[in-house]
């Protein structure tokens, strides 16, 4: 594979803290635009569950200079598209739109940092529309919140890492427009903050353009980046939920993976692990469970409650997610799955498997990248979890010096006893 | 530096120029269609082969549905996994889907592998052997996928729309039962893909970091030889003619919302009425800015995410109108959306809603063709419809002409309630009554 250059990027801290990083990528007259606040669900209030996105919403909702829904319409409305995710370590806000966007759209994420308009009636109609999200994504399917919902309070002790995310309907009813306003200022200062752009523009320009916009925020203080540390997990916790919608059973397995900030290559190298079990259908996993014992309909690995192994802080999971024929035992699943990560621990992993689940992960690496949304979320993601935008293109190199022996050490990790389950038993039927 | 004013907006810069992509075609001596296009970015090609797939028969859904399963489950140089490894060998993907019309490959591979990307399909193309175990394992997991994807409303939702719009004709069938998925033999397929797999009416598509002209060569050294003999052509009966009216309900005991859907018949891309249509129905409910969004979402609070959008089948354009509701607030639901439909169809939209509608459909149009992955699947479809890589100048250029006359005539006759059908997917026992106060209620099961 031919080896890929690291682009210039300019970047710079403003005095209030806010830290900016520009891209130039000129393949189409089009621009992302995104601003990460440091704050996630893990960082909610007890008693508030659901409050960090529910808060992702107000932030629509319009600010000093911008009315209710007129921040998606400015956007769409000059032929771009808008949207914000709630996540456990961050929440974010972004755009692609057309480069003759740019300056609008600085303007409204600008507009929105130094506050958001929150009313008791935006407030009560967006708690209604995150109940309608939590209805059509979560309780009215089969495997709704499973497992990112379900595995957390198996896994873990403490409330940051166990509750969920979506929230509670009572709690997200109680919330109030004094909760928003306290959230925003403790939360949303600029130098919590990160924007990232990348697109067909000048760096230099756009720089300026940011000043112009976001300079006189108002510094406010920071807050502490928390520890959510809790000690590893010695012998397996199991839990067990029954789905009222599923036809067929479900089983979960979820292990603590290495911290991304303090062993870097230890946690790639259980990237590495996740592909080579679950990822295509030569992989161990879809092989032994789906192909040939049949004992599997579906498998899947990932790092991260939602998939990006590098989103998240320690402590974080890797988690093997089957649903299986109701004549398999959740048992004889997490067996199988067990032998085959013995079979790695022991047998380790030969050059030409090794090769090629390398080949494949930075092919899906390279295809992130060649989207305006995709590049401009994973570069603002880099520069505010690991301080520095440029593993974007880095990573390519990292992934490809993964050894054998590493994802072998991987592997060894992950045993019967330190694994948290959640078996969920198929209500239809 | 100085700060910008922030109560001052500031204004939209000049559009970006629409740069339409040039594209390198050639039709081979088997009859397919090729066509290449280069786009740099990053070293990766996608590859889109599109094939006629329609059938008559319920059967036929069925094979189709376990063939997409199991193509790739052996050939006569590889057995299923070797082949998945050799794919996944050059940063590849390969996978099969297909809906009632077309039959369709996708892949992707690091560019400099583009040749045994082509040779692994061509492979496939050959001698794809659909070996008895394979099939017999795919045919049971396909049960179960079915059995979950019948539980989820908006499956049943589709299920049902399409029941109700075409009836008996194939275009109604959704999903094949348990009992016609296991009556599928690996015989009945390796037939199927003898008659159905061929070059006649094929259309390739390669977008990605390769030079146009050896991107064709490479496509006609892997496929020049596939054979276009002993092929079937089948031709689908024209859709029956939509009914309009009444409310069809499919009960779902317990549901905590409602899947509200409302089809009438759409606008082909290349009908006068198609750009006029886009636009006044992205005012009404195409995008998040659009009326509906505002009304139910915005203002009351019903529903997360309303939309409204058209299914292009090659025999039938089918606007489908939908918002998962509260079960609670589904009447008051339905009389909102009914009544944004009907105040668009009866009063012109703003200039300012057309033009902002207009930037919209533009903009999104340049990027979702902006990555190569985008370009391919646009492109593909584009081709094989018949209104090629023009449409990416020709659309811009015709949404450029609509008024707010002729959007309110496209949307007097598309989006009008009187032309329109209702489906709803909920608890039965909570949304009857209220509901039957807007409308006849007919039951219908799946």
């Amino acid at each position: 594979m031919p080896a890929v250059a690291t682009p210039v990027i300019e970047r710079t801290t403003l005095g209030n803290g806010l830290r900016v990083v520009v891209h130039e990528d000129h393949a189409a007259p089009v621009v992302g635009i995104a601003v990460y606040y440091d704050v996630g669900f893990r960082s909610e209030p007890e008693g508030r569950t659901g409050f960090a996105h529910l808060f992702e919403h107000l932030m629509f909702q319009g600010s000093a200079n911008v009315g209710k829904m007129e921040h998606p319409r400015l956007v769409q409305g000059a032929g771009g598209t808008m949207n914000g995710s709630t996540h456990p370590d961050f929440t974010n806000y972004f755009q692609a739109v057309p480069t003759s966007a740019l300056e609008l759209t600085l303007w409204l994420e600008a507009d929105r940092m130094r506050a958001p308009a929150v009313t008791e009636e935006n407030l009560a109609n967006q708690v209604a529309v995150v109940q309608n999200e939590i209805r059509v994504n979560v309780l009215n399917r089969p495997y709704g919140g499973f497992p990112w919902i379900e595995l957390p309070p198996v896994a873990f002790d403490t409330f940051p890492n166990a509750h969920n995310g979506y929230g509670d309907f009572h709690e997200l009813e109680a919330a109030t427009v004094a909760d928003a306003n306290d959230f925003f200022t403790r939360f949303y200062a600029p130098g919590n903050a990160v924007l990232g752009i990348s697109g067909d523009v000048d760096a230099n320009s756009t720089l300026t353009l940011v000043h112009q916009h976001f300079d006189d925020i108002k510094r406010r203080r920071t807050p502490k980046r928390p520890s959510f540390a809790e000690p590893a997990v010695t012998s397996e916790r199991r839990g067990e939920i029954t789905d009222a919608h599923a036809t067929a059973p479900a089983v979960a397995a979820g292990w603590r993976v290495p911290d991304p900030a303090t062993q870097p290559e230890q946690h790639l190298a259980t990237v590495v692990l996740a592909e080579l079990l679950a990822e295509g259908d030569a992989s161990r996993l879809q092989q032994r469970l789906v192909f040939r014992d049949r004992s599997a309909i579906s498998i899947e690995a990932y790092l991260g409650s939602f998939g990006d192994p590098f989103e998240q802080r320690d402590p974080s999971l890797l988690t093997i997610s089957a649903v299986h024929p109701p004549g398999t035992s959740p048992d004889r699943v997490l067996s199988a799955v067990q032998e085959e990560l013995d079979r790695v621990a022991t047998g380790g992993v030969g050059g030409e498997e090794l090769a090629r689940v390398i080949a494949r992960l930075r092919a899906q690496l390279l295809k992130q990248r060649d989207q305006t949304i995709g590049r401009t979320l994973a570069l603002t993601m880099f520069e505010q979890q690991h301080g520095r935008a440029e593993r974007v293109w880095e990573l390519d190199e990292r992934v490809a010096a993964v050894t054998a022996d590493q994802v072998r050490a991987a592997a060894t990790s992950m045993t019967a006893d330190s694994r948290s389950v959640v078996i969920l038993k198929a209500g239809v039927r | 530096m100085s700060a910008a004013d922030a109560t001052a907006r500031p204004e939209l810069g000049p559009p970006p120029a629409i740069t339409v992509p040039r594209v390198a075609e050639r039709t081979l001596g088997n009859g397919l269609r090729v066509a290449a296009v280069r786009r740099g970015g990053v070293p990766m090609v996608e590859i889109r082969l599109r094939l006629p797939f329609a059938g008559t028969t319920r059967a036929h859904l069925a094979r189709t549905t376990v063939l997409t399963e199991t193509m790739l489950s052996g050939t006569a140089d590889h057995d299923a996994e070797s082949l998945a490894a050799a794919v996944q060998a050059l940063g590849g993907a390969l996978g099969a889907g297909a809906d009632a019309d077309r039959l369709v490959l996708s892949g992707s591979a690091l560019a400099e592998n583009l040749a045994p990307l082509l040779g692994l399909l061509a492979e496939v193309i050959d001698s794809a052997s659909y070996p008895a175990d394979e099939v017999d394992g795919e045919r049971e997991r396909l049960v179960e996928e079915i059995a979950i994807a019948r539980t989820t409303p908006s499956t049943l939702a589709a299920e049902a729309l399409a029941v109700r719009a075409f009836g008996t004709h194939p275009y109604a069938w959704h999903l094949p039962t348990p009992e016609e998925v296991r009556a599928v033999s690996s015989a009945r397929l390796r037939t199927l893909h003898r008659e159905r797999v061929s070059p006649a009416g094929a259309l390739l598509v390669v977008v990605g970091d390769v030079a146009p002209a050896r991107a064709l060569d490479a496509v006609e050294k892997a496929l020049g030889g596939w054979s276009a003999a002993g092929r079937k052509t089948v031709a689908l009966p024209a859709p029956p003619a939509f009914a309009p009216g009444g409310i069809s309900l499919v009960d779902r005991p317990g549901s905590v919302q409602t899947s509200l859907r409302i089809a009438a018949p759409g606008p082909r891309r290349d009908d006068p009425d198609f750009a006029a249509f886009s636009l006044a129905n992205t005012v009404f409910a195409g995008y998040f800015s659009s009326r509906l969004v505002a009304n139910i979402r915005e203002d009351k609070g019903y529903t997360y995410s309303p939309h409204s959008g058209l299914d292009h089948a090659e025999h039938a354009t089918l606007l489908v109108v939908g918002a998962d509701v509260a079960t609670e607030v589904t009447a008051p639901a339905l009389v909102e959306t009914t009544y944004e439909m009907a105040k668009i169809a009866s009063l012109p939209v703003g200039t300012d809603e057309l033009d902002a509608a207009r930037r919209y459909l533009v903009g999104t149009l340049a990027l979702a063709t902006s990555s190569q992955a985008g370009l391919a699947t646009t492109l593909a479809r584009l081709i094989d419809n018949g209104l090629g890589a023009a449409y990416l100048r020709e659309h811009p250029a015709a949404l450029a002409k609509v008024t707010t006359e002729t959007a309110y005539e496209a949307a007097r006759r598309w989006l009008a309630p009187s032309a329109a059908a209702t489906v709803l997917v909920g608890d039965a026992a909570v949304i009857g009554e209220p509901v039957a106060a807007l409308g006849e209620i007919t039951p219908l099961s799946l």
